[in-house]
């Protein structure tokens, strides 16, 4: 309980301290202010351009949004459909390897191509981008359940739907978990990708279209609120995760 | 010592719904792991209705022998392991190990249910029976509480629970006590010598004191490939107490038998 009270404090230090940092390295490199603006001009700028940079982190969040939701429900069943066919794992394996052994950036602009300008490309992006740790995180979270409990299950004469509802599955969580934390980490990456390679709204065209007009300051904005956006995000997740798996004690050294 | 009532509690095997507990068999069965022979013709008879420990030292095999009855592992054995008994053989075997195998997730109570929610069969009926097991296991209160949060004497209690609600003629334990400290290992020998009256028990054991205090008969295995050295058989009523003369009889002779056949 401590610790968790702690976590504000914590971060408005880490916080503070960065931009510290950040002011510090403007005043030492004498940098101008069109290769690296000071957090204050960035901050009126975000005040400046406030509605403006809403409407494109509406686009922006959306997008990544609608990737984790589909990318972590095509990953579970992906997963799932191996677990449960053992047949379907061995054509389904060598295909995710070498979807992941694909650069997916690379495939940005014949998304794009495909999917136009609009947000199914940028979606599409993100999918691809997390498909391949939710579906191996939880996938091999599955496949280390305990042996014990299975043998015990059999022993029951359990069900294999139940065995998977109330053994395999919760087994798997923690792993899952992890492959969720860093899916949402990368899903912003997926999305701002795909803007950057063709699109008419969002935050990534958006720190493109201030980049082609020396809006430096706009170009930072842009991306601090990305970075607090996403960190919010992941923060949200790691606490659902936290809660989901409430039989997990927090693991760790002191 | 307090001791849990349990004069109430319907007794595995007992109750003439499972029929008699059927004897198990071993007949000159055969096992190869790795290059040495584990069993070369090993003849056994497991009684019904009564508690067998198996003592041997570790490594023998004993383990296995548990794992063949009961067809988890697919070992490529010769010979014919066979329980005699009119029902069909699967859903007759109830497995209870060292390691609790209390899953973290589910509070106490569902997981003593375990087996019915994996079959799809639980009922309020049940739910009230593991319930009442439950206060005679002296863990009232506890139904809701989750496995990381109890001692391990309670999981363990709760492991031997959720393999009575099983309500199977054959339990298979392997040294189900092992990881308890001595009084826990005590009450919950007990608990379980009580419990289990009149269902077959196959109770795998590395300590001698134990298989006397719940055993009807003790069966010694030698070192690889094991046969069996010698047979204890016991007149008393488990759980018998430390002070049993039949204990103090054949204690020190048992632990002499394991000397001679332990490796180290």
């Amino acid at each position: 309980m401590k610790a968790i009270r702690l976590i504000p404090i914590r971060l408005i230090v880490l916080g503070c301290g960065l931009l510290l940092l950040w002011q510090c390295l403007v005043l030492v490199t004498g940098a101008p202010h069109y290769i690296l603006p000071g957090p204050i001009p960035v901050f009126y700028a975000i005040v400046n351009n406030w509605s403006v940079l809403l409407e494109h982190l509406q686009t922006t969040l959306t997008e990544i949004i609608l990737g984790i939701v589909l990318g972590t429900f095509l990953g579970v069943t992906t997963a799932l459909t191996m677990t449960l066919s053992p047949l379907l794992k061995r054509w389904m394996l060598p295909v995710l390897v070498i979807s992941q052994a694909i650069p997916v950036f690379a495939l940005a602009p014949i998304l794009v191509l495909w999917f136009g300008y609009g947000m199914a490309s940028k979606v599409a992006m993100a999918v691809l981008i997390i498909f391949f740790p939710v579906t191996s995180s939880f996938y091999y979270g599955m496949q280390r359940t305990e042996p014990h409990l299975l043998e015990l299950a059999r022993i029951m004469d359990g069900r294999p739907i139940s065995i998977m509802r109330y053994i395999i599955v919760p087994s798997a969580m923690p792993a899952f978990a992890s492959g969720l934390r860093v899916a949402t980490a990368v899903a912003p990456i997926g999305a701002v990708v795909g803007e950057w390679v063709g699109s008419s709204a969002g935050l990534g065209f958006y720190m493109l279209h201030a980049n082609a007009r020396m809006q430096i300051d706009v170009m930072f904005a842009a991306l601090t609120v990305l970075s607090v956006v996403s960190l919010l995000l992941y923060f949200s997740i790691d606490f659902a995760m936290e809660k989901l798996i409430f039989w997990e004690s927090k693991q760790g050294i002191k | 010592m307090k001791e849990y009532r349990l004069e109430k509690v319907a007794q595995v095997g007992s109750g003439s719904e499972y029929g008699e507990a059927p004897s198990i068999f071993f007949d000159k069965v055969s096992l190869t792991l790795g290059d040495k022979p584990l069993f070369d013709n090993l003849s056994v008879t497991v009684e019904g209705g009564q508690c067998t420990c198996i003592l041997g030292p570790s490594g023998c095999g004993k383990s296995t022998l548990l794992r063949m009855i009961s067809g988890t592992t697919s070992l490529a054995y010769r010979g014919t392991i066979r329980l005699d008994s009119e029902v069909a053989d699967h859903g007759k075997i109830a497995w209870m190990s060292q390691n609790d195998l209390l899953l973290p997730w589910f509070s106490l109570l569902d997981n003593i249910l375990l087996g019915a929610k994996l079959r799809n069969e639980e009922s309020a009926a049940l739910r009230s029976r593991a319930r009442h097991l439950m206060g005679e296991a002296g863990l009232a209160g506890y139904e809701d509480a989750l496995p990381a949060t109890l001692s391990g004497g309670m999981r363990q209690r709760g492991a031997l629970l959720r393999t009575l609600m099983e309500e199977r003629p054959v339990l298979l334990m392997d040294e189900p006590f092992s990881a308890l400290d001595a009084l826990a290992r005590m009450k919950l020998q007990n608990l379980s010598a009580r419990l289990t009256r009149k269902a077959t028990v196959l109770l795998v054991t590395h300590d001698p004191m134990e298989a006397l205090r719940m055993g009807h008969k003790i069966l010694v295995l030698s070192k690889r490939p094991a046969q069996v050295k010698s047979v204890v058989s016991l007149v008393g009523t488990p759980p018998r107490n430390v002070d049993d003369p039949e204990i103090q009889a054949h204690f020190s002779v048992l632990l002499g038998q394991l000397m001679d056949e332990s490796l180290v």
